[in-house]
């Protein structure tokens, strides 16, 4: 007999404003900082001034003296605590013990050294310029291609060479593609190092109740479970007398998807005192010892025929990894890797990492982790490769597509794309600035000396992380839905959702498939003691895997809906409809409230049902998800200031379904104006002797709303065969086709001074210069 | 050492002693209890500790509590009243203005600001008056949205 939930009005694809936004727009939301607690002391820590530096002599004497401080720790106390873990794994890696505080050495600018714990935040602060460190600098080695030339300064003495891994990887026959080769194009591109630059900084407050022995960690984190097994391990402790709690998160991009120093040093401190603690990260803190992202330096090559076909890519990517190995740091080039090859028919690749040891903060993930690298990287030699074949870029990216029938299409780099209409997009995105006029535009204005460009980026990647043998943590994601005795919906999920609005997306998911209205449907995410074990939010695919978990996790309770429905109804022909349970013969209903209730109540059972009305699923997903998109930006260049005025600015994006047009925009808008932030303003800068040169927000330029153009927003949907909701995600994917769009576009604009490339941020210093060779103005 | 302040936050009194070097949003968060401003930065570059001083937004991180003695301050906390949302929260709300939620206190402060400046301000004015505040979140696209929103509702 026929039993069908049928839907009586769809939220998903609406635009739905946020159920999270209530406490976040009246100021009594709570992040790490807004946590006070009865006896709570505040620690700060001393952190490493040098590059690279012995430590002859700590003395902590006079800070342990100073009235209000409580206790002062150095590396010799932390001993026993566990190192930094480094999650990834590749062939014959170096891993550097990564102890908590320094030991007889420190690495990078930030490095910490000692912790001082007092009852105020002011004396804690107070006490660090108390404590005496006599240091020994040592040479510092910053630029990774210099790390790894001969004599440089080790970074660690036991490696001299600098040289954490080297990997490689190809597919087809490369070699021959580039033998029969019409023409080759070679470039040296750069990936700058970036600060990620969440709003709010980390922060941690840590509880050690004794005679339990439980400890409570909040931590502005994205990863609340993966946390809490990491740090156990750390602390020695039982798994399940540690609590991870994650608070509101202000921000992370990449960046608090990490286990950090810092985390396992708050507990070993409130385990210590005996009073909770709470550490907050200052900004300069946050510059110099949480990660960056990117700091590549790639050497591409492509094969070509002369008629525009691609056959070959080859890639030597130098990666600075920094001092350390923070969670994932060796395996994000490893994605770049993965992605070279973009949207396009190269059969024959080949690609050689060397993971490269600098006295710098590790980098790690950031908002694209290794896919903005690798398309950045495909994008400017589609352009390179145009220009030499004087061919328009347009069509010589249409001619190398994957065709849309070609799906599921493999690799040369071992991925299977999922779907796709690659053409799509791009085509959308050439009628939108009606590019044929656009360009004859450009004629005109060139002719006339005006420096007008147009840039294309046509890009895929990577999401929904991912199938678990492919990720270095499992990378399935849990829910728990739970229909109340009143007939009112929790979903728990196991990702941490920390701006992207699954409070609101899982609502109209679990709303529409039980038909009830989304205020009846509450979002709990983020604390280890409630929700089931997850993964977290990164990668993109808090949707597009914690999602899937929600639908499959309602679908379980549905079969038990229908049971209670029909024991209820004394029927087997009933339909669910807007929250009812209708007896399709007589007409008869009971709400689901009525039947949440009398699972709960248990009075009679259907066969073989166990009392209740809950259901949990562990979503393993059988593949990523592989979004794509076209952004075309117009762009003219100031010759006088050298200043970058966008004039257009084109995203057709396509994330497979959209559950949240609202929501989406606002992640490609954000991607968008991170990605510009890359091309033109933002970079990390240590100067040879390993200080931070950017090390505030005043010299890190972060864009300002003033700074960035209108984004005109566009999409395709070519829904994802991968999970059963067919979306793919879409947090990373602005960022992902901004830069090498912006770039692609101003080198367009100054094309006919001879310029081929320009390494980002395009500052105006540097346009200017190319405007004015010699330096003549 | 310790002075004694006077002040009105959100139109209540407050009055205590505090160490001449306490800033002011550590006593709005730490003493009087308002953590709705937050703190980005400590330099006065990111706006998220922006909050009203009679009547005039500033930043609190760069301001010590003793002088704001005699002063009225209003935070993001002050702004709806008798339940009902500010029209600029409402904007904000409607236009998805924020994502982390981390700028938004301060954001909303310095918005509506803006507005008692200047009721009907262009984008290009928007995105001018918004410039001291940071967002990493939004791409700042829907928050120029949120206040043209407020204004076109007379809402400052």
């Amino acid at each position: 007999m026929a039993t069908t939930i049928t839907k009586t009005e769809n939220l998903v694809g609406k635009r739905i404003r946020r159920q999270e936004d209530p406490r976040l727009i009246t100021g009594t939301a709570t992040y790490v900082d807004d946590i006070k607690m009865p006896g709570m002391h505040h620690a700060c820590i001393l952190r490493s001034p040098h590059g690279a530096a012995k430590i002859r002599s700590i003395n902590i004497k006079p800070a342990q003296d100073l009235p209000g401080v409580a206790a002062v720790f150095t590396g010799k106390d932390v001993a026993g605590v566990g190192p930094v873990p480094c999650g990834a794994s590749l062939p014959g890696l170096r891993v550097p013990p990564h102890s908590i505080l320094a030991k007889d050495r420190v690495y990078f600018i930030g490095h910490p050294v000692a912790v001082v714990v007092a009852t105020d935040r002011y004396i804690a602060a107070d006490a660090l310029d108390l404590i005496e460190v006599d240091y020994e600098p040592l040479p510092a080695v910053t630029d990774p291609e210099k790390a790894i030339a001969a004599g440089a300064p080790a970074v660690h003495p036991e490696w001299p060479d600098n040289t954490a891994f080297l990997y490689h990887q190809e597919g087809g026959d490369p070699e021959k593609a580039f033998k029969e080769a019409e023409v080759v194009v070679k470039q040296r591109i750069t990936s700058q190092r970036l600060i990620p630059t969440a709003m709010e900084t980390r922060g941690v407050v840590a509880e050690y109740r004794g005679a339990e022995k439980n400890l409570t960690l909040y931590s502005s984190t994205q990863i609340p479970h993966l946390l809490r097994s990491l740090v156990a391990q750390m602390l020695g402790l039982s798994e399940n007398h540690l609590r991870v709690i994650t608070p509101e998160v202000g921000g992370g991009f990449g960046s608090k998807l990490n286990v950090y120093a810092e985390e396992a040093l708050m507990g070993f401190v409130a385990m210590k005192i005996g009073k909770p603690v709470k550490w907050i990260e200052s900004r300069r803190e946050n510059f110099q010892c949480t990660i960056h992202g990117r700091g590549h330096v790639d050497y591409y090559e492509v094969a070509a025929k002369r008629d525009g076909t691609v056959l070959g890519l080859r890639l030597k990517l130098i990666q600075d990894l920094g001092a350390y190995h923070q969670l994932l740091t060796p395996a994000i080039p490893t994605l770049s890797v993965l992605m070279m090859p973009g949207l396009y028919k190269f059969r024959n690749v080949t690609a050689d990492i060397v993971g490269v040891f600098t006295n710098c903060v590790p980098t790690d993930a950031y908002r694209g982790a290794g896919r903005p690298e690798a398309t950045h990287g495909i994008e400017r030699m589609m352009d390179l490769l145009a220009a030499e074949l004087k061919m328009d870029p347009a069509e010589l990216r249409l001619k190398n597509f994957i065709g849309k029938d070609e799906f599921p299409y493999q690799t040369a780099t071992g991925l299977s794309y999922d779907s796709g209409d690659y053409a799509a997009p791009l085509k959308k995105a050439l009628e939108l600035v009606d590019y044929p006029k656009l360009r004859q535009e450009q004629k005109q204005a060139k002719a006339t000396g005006r420096l007008l460009g147009i840039g294309i980026s046509t890009y895929g990647e990577i999401c929904a992380f991912g199938p678990s043998p492919a990720t270095p943590a499992g990378g399935w994601e849990s829910a728990t839905v739970k229909i109340e005795p009143s007939g009112k919906v929790t979903v728990m999920t196991g990702t941490s959702p920390h701006g992207q609005g699954e409070e609101t997306t899982f609502a109209q998911i679990a709303a529409d498939e039980l038909g009830v209205a989304i205020d009846d449907v509450i979002v709990v995410h983020g604390d280890t003691a409630v929700v089931q074990y997850g993964i977290g939010t990164f990668g993109s695919r808090g949707t597009a895997v914690g999602g899937p978990a929600v639908y499959y996790a309602i679908q379980e309770l549905k079969k038990k809906i229908k049971k209670f429905g029909e024991m209820l109804l004394e029927s087997t022909d009933v339909t669910v409809s807007g929250g009812n349970c209708v007896d399709n013969r007589t007409g008869k209903s009971v709400s689901l409230a009525q039947i949440a209730g009398a699972s709960y109540r248990a009075m009679k059972l259907p066969p073989n049902t166990e009392p209740g009305m809950v259901a949990t699923y562990f979503w393993e997903p059988p593949n990523f998800a592989f979004p794509f998109g076209a952004h075309i930006v117009v762009t003219e260049v100031d010759g006088e200031t050298g200043h970058v005025n966008i004039k257009r600015y084109v995203a057709v994006d396509d994330c497979g379904n959209i559950i949240n047009p609202l929501l989406v925009d606002g992640q490609v808008h954000g991607g968008v104006v991170q990605g510009l932030g890359q091309a033109l303003y933002e970079q990390a800068v240590y100067d040879d002797d390993g200080q931070l040169i950017t090390g505030e927000l005043m010299d890190y330029a972060i864009p300002k709303a003033s700074m960035i153009p209108w984004i005109e927003s566009s999409h395709t949907v070519t829904p994802s065969p991968v999970n059963p909701l067919g979306v793919k995600g879409v947090g990373e994917a602005g960022t992902i086709g901004c830069s090498p769009a912006v770039v692609n576009s101003v080198v367009d604009a100054l094309s006919h001074l001879g310029v081929r490339h320009i390494d980002m941020p395009m500052t105006p210093e540097k346009l200017w210069n190319l405007v004015h060779p010699g330096g003549q103005a | 050492m310790k002075r004694k302040i006077n002040l009105k936050i959100n139109g209540k009194s407050y009055s205590g002693e505090v160490e001449p070097r306490m800033l002011l949003i550590h006593y709005l968060r730490e003493v009087a209890g308002f953590t709705g401003p937050h703190i980005g930065c400590e330099t006065s570059i990111c706006g998220a500790c922006t909050v009203a001083l009679d009547g005039k937004a500033v930043k609190s991180c760069t301001m010590f509590a003793v002088q704001a003695d005699g002063r009225e301050v209003t935070t993001i906390e002050g702004l709806a009243t008798d339940g009902h949302l500010h029209p600029m929260q409402e904007a904000f709300w409607n236009e998805h203005g924020l994502q982390c939620g981390f700028c938004t206190p301060g954001m909303i402060m310095t918005s509506k600001q803006l507005l008692e400046r200047n009721p009907h301000p262009t984008e290009e004015e928007i995105r001018h008056g918004i410039e001291g505040n940071l967002c990493r979140c939004t791409g700042y696209q829907h928050i120029v949205n949120a206040v043209k929103t407020a204004a076109a509702k007379g809402g400052a």
